[in-house]
């Protein structure tokens, strides 16, 4: 049982059981729905952006605990944080996933405890399915803001 | 309930036939394999065959002169003749493709790319694999026909009322799975191709979870096109079939061009082989078709009545033993007459990706998805589900193995 221990830690299923940032922002500055092929499941994340900075974020939908928890953790990391920190923080857990990158738990915080899954190719796109649903949500965002919407 | 007045399957015994089973998992896991209907295990004889082959005999097939060359074109076409046996076709109208998807595109592709028109309709079952909807989906796209969807009932049965009000003077094409492959419901696939003959439409079996199973007799079920693949049943990936009626095949235009299918190119143009050959362009799967012979071969020596009482009795048992799980609900029909041994479930608000590798380590392999069928998934009201299928080798210690995996995973999740 020791790969399974590995895979899931006791903070991923502590945010699994008690999810952080579940639900839907009314008037959200962006909202994104994605989907994971593999197993059907569906990611909707809101944002509201408030100079430059996501001032709340929230992650709904169903999926299995490794997408969960992933998403909980993100509500946590990039609340209150910068649209370009947000990015960056995005893109070294993505970096994490692919095992191009050592873990930096001052960027991660708990989601640091999915390394793990970056072993398990198919549960990459479950822990993946909503931080890459926030890059596509500050893109939308900038988008929009950028056509004077 | 045994049916055959035949003895029962010895499934442990089988096992001893199958390398998989037989060589201990370097991390010393037992091996439940609950996953055959994604894809079987392959017994001795069958990798045996396709290794004598390339030993032995490999050749380019059908045009060679020398001996070995014929030798190769003998195998491969044994392949063909087996198949078509194991099924009750003639061997002439058995076309050998890559895949039973492949065999599906081939219709939509040589036929209704061909012949539908605007406001033709193509009428599918909610319940079919996505290999039989999305390439007619593509030609409808291509052609303006339509493609309607059979209702499919919570309990899992096409409801034949509805799939009978849906075909009418439009309808050029009804499209049915025998075996569910999420929910291993069995399908009145005669009655299905007699309401469509009725109405003047084709008819397209996909036999993809029936042929590997129980007894399948093409000529009895009298659909125009039946498709099924060798991996799912005890042969290699990379070979699968389309049986069609000779006249539909003789009068349809080749599918993919090339070497193989023609009878004459000259530079202003070409004319074709004789079916089957018309529609295997290129060096077709040899190996593959060896191995699939070898794979009917021993089907045939186990007997597909006995193969299906099998079935029948392991997709009792699993059901019986899965109905003790606590917060387990099984999708699709419990009754054993009336269904195969693939068996989808769901268990509490545990999801079916962490169900699965859950059950991974303790070496119980099921699949949990969608399984290629979103729009049945939409039906079930769920994203996915978990599906646990069986074959001849599979034992009474496997489902139990399952049961207790299950049992465990529950606690695990806090559900």
């Amino acid at each position: 049982m020791g790969g399974l221990d590995d895979l899931y830690q006791q903070l991923i299923l502590d945010h699994y059981r008690n999810r952080r940032g579940r639900g839907r922002i009314e008037n959200a500055s962006a909202s994104v729905h994605e989907h994971n092929p593999v197993c059907g499941d569906e990611c909707f994340l809101d944002i509201l952006v408030e100079d430059n900075r996501i001032v709340e974020i929230r992650a709904d939908g169903d999926g299995c605990s490794i997408s969960q928890a992933a998403a909980s953790m993100l509500t946590e990391v990039v609340a209150d944080k910068d649209l370009n920190e947000a990015l960056e923080i995005v893109e070294h857990f993505r970096r994490m996933m692919h095992g191009d990158a050592e873990p930096d738990e001052d960027l991660l915080g708990d989601a640091i405890a999915l390394e793990g899954v970056a072993k398990y190719p198919v549960r990459v796109k479950c822990a993946l399915l909503s931080w890459l649903a926030l890059r596509d949500a500050i893109a939308s965002y900038r988008e929009t803001t950028a056509h004077g919407g | 309930m045994t049916t055959t007045g035949s003895p029962a399957l010895d499934a442990r015994a089988i096992r001893a036939e199958f390398p998989m089973f037989v060589a201990p998992r370097p991390d010393g896991r037992p091996l439940h394999y609950l996953d055959s209907a994604a894809t079987s295990q392959k017994p001795q004889v069958v990798l045996d065959a396709m290794n004598a082959y390339y030993r032995e005999t490999n050749a380019n097939v059908h045009r060679g002169v020398y001996e070995m060359a014929a030798e190769a074109t003998d195998r491969f076409e044994f392949g063909r003749t087996a198949a078509a046996r194991l099924i009750n076709h003639p061997r002439e109208a058995l076309v050998l493709t890559k895949n039973a998807t492949e065999a599906i595109n081939l219709v939509a592709w040589a036929w209704g790319a061909r012949e539908l028109r605007e406001g033709d309709e193509i009428v599918v079952t909610e319940m079919e694999h996505h290999s039989n909807i999305v390439p007619w989906q593509i030609v409808a796209s291509m052609t303006g026909a339509k493609v309607l969807f059979a209702p499919v009932t919570p309990q899992g049965e096409v409801e034949l009322d509805a799939l009978r009000a849906l075909i009418g003077p439009c309808t050029r094409m009804v499209a049915a799975v025998h075996v569910s492959n999420v929910l291993g419901t069995i399908n009145p696939v005669r009655e299905i191709v007699e309401m469509a003959h009725q109405a003047g439409a084709l008819t397209m079996i996909d036999a993809t979870q029936s042929v590997p199973h129980m007894p399948v007799d093409a000529t009895s079920i009298g659909s125009d096109f039946l498709v099924f693949t060798g991996h799912k049943m005890l042969g290699p990936t990379g070979i699968g079939a389309l049986a069609a009626s000779p006249e539909r095949l003789n009068a349809m235009e080749p599918f993919l061009g090339g070497g193989e299918m023609i009878s004459d190119v000259t530079t202003e143009g070409s004319t074709w082989a004789e079916i089957p050959w018309k529609f295997e362009a290129g060096t077709p799967p040899i190996a593959e078709a060896v191995g699939l012979g070898a794979a009917v071969e021993y089907l045939e020596a186990l007997g597909m009545d006995r193969v299906r009482e099998h079935e029948r009795a392991t997709a009792e048992l699993m059901i019986n033993a899965l109905g003790e799980v606590p917060g387990l609900t099984i999708l699709g029909p419990t009754d054993p007459d009336r269904r195969g041994a693939a068996v989808s479930f769901t268990l509490d608000a545990v999801h079916p990706h962490d169900i699965a590798q859950f059950l991974d380590s303790k070496g119980v392999c099921v699949r949990a998805g969608h399984h290629c069928a979103k729009p049945l998934m939409r039906v079930l009201g769920t994203q996915s589900t978990t599906r646990a299928s069986a074959h001849v080798y599979t034992t009474d210690e496997d489902i139990l193995a399952l049961q207790g995996a299950l049992i465990e995973c529950r606690s695990w999740f806090g559900a």
